[in-house]
């Protein structure tokens, strides 16, 4: 699908992107909050249950704590994408074998 | 666009937390039949990116910010059933691990951004391909409009909730929303204009319309 090199250049784009999150969002509310907070409704927001309370790992400080946050997202995403697509794949190989 | 807990109704939550057990189901059922080996680091990177460029607000206007959703990108590269599979992955891993988004409204979230924004993108851009004859502004306008719809969905759902009026919520979500969705749109055409040029013709919709209608 990928040459080696187009691989790891988009690679390389999305952990520049995911490290440096911090420093490249914008710290203004979204479209969401910005109306939450214009008419009034903000307050019922309710922290919920998570394993971080933001994009922020307890180690390091700043840049450190939010970049590896955001590598630790991409790596899960990209973790969990590719073993559910295995699973689904093998399912339908035994599917097959079944027929 | 993630709905923190608090702001919608049980009746609400449960009733979107059932709307996307079903199209979730739909989804995987129809990504088993369909689903190529060689699609797995395409998805991966897909998301990796999709998780990566949410973390990423935009200044959309004074003191308000935006980030791709990347339903419909998702959408155009490995199909609306995948898509939707992508998002979802997204969302959770945003709700459990990053307090973005909350848990009670997590199905709430899913359904605004990995189905409605997924589908309303994928209906769109089949019937704009007909209608524009260009690529790029069927995508465009696609990324755009289902960002509108998507925000519309959520202000129905805070309005149900009698979290607010939906006269005064509606035309606010979708007031904004006309500025992330150019957003959206912007950034869906670069990327998937980008992917076209490095992995030509693997991207499952623009194969949809083979000839004239490719993306360069």
């Amino acid at each position: 699908m990928f040459t080696k090199k187009v691989f790891l250049w988009i690679l390389g784009v999305i952990l520049l992107l995911a490290f440096f999150n911090s420093f490249l969002a914008s710290s203004h509310p979204d479209g969401l909050e910005r109306v939450a907070e214009d008419l009034g409704f903000i307050d019922y927001s309710k922290d919920s249950f998570s394993i971080f309370s933001d994009y922020q790992l307890p180690i390091g400080d700043g840049l450190v704590a939010t970049g590896l946050a955001g590598l630790l997202g991409v790596g899960l995403t990209y973790m969990f994408l590719t073993l559910l697509a295995k699973v689904i794949i093998n399912q339908k190989v035994v599917k097959q074998d079944e027929n | 666009m993630h709905i923190p807990d608090g702001f919608l109704d049980l009746k609400t939550c449960i009733g979107t937390y059932l709307g996307t057990a079903g199209a979730l189901k739909f989804s995987l059922d129809k990504l088993k039949n369909n689903f190529a080996e060689e699609k797995i680091p395409l998805l991966g990177l897909l998301g990796a990116f999709i998780f990566a460029a949410q973390m990423i607000n935009l200044p959309i206007a004074a003191g308000t910010s935006g980030h791709l959703l990347g339903g419909v990108l998702a959408m155009l590269v490995v199909g609306p059933w995948a898509a939707t599979i992508v998002i979802t992955a997204i969302l959770v891993i945003q709700a459990i691990f990053f307090m973005d988004g909350g848990i009670t409204v997590l199905g709430a979230n899913i359904f605004n951004m990995a189905v409605v924004q997924v589908f309303a993108g994928y209906g769109l851009y089949i019937v704009l391909q007909r209608i524009t004859k260009s690529a790029k502004m069927s995508v465009f306008l696609a990324a755009f409009l289902a960002t509108v719809i998507s925000a519309g969905v959520a202000a129905l759902e805070l309005a149900i909730s009698g979290t607010i009026a939906l006269d005064l919520v509606l035309p606010a979500m979708i007031g904004w929303h006309l500025l992330v969705g150019l957003i959206e749109g912007v950034i869906t055409v670069l990327i998937v204009s980008y992917l076209e040029r490095v992995i030509p013709n693997r991207l499952e919709l623009l194969n949809y319309r083979v000839g004239d209608c490719g993306v360069h």
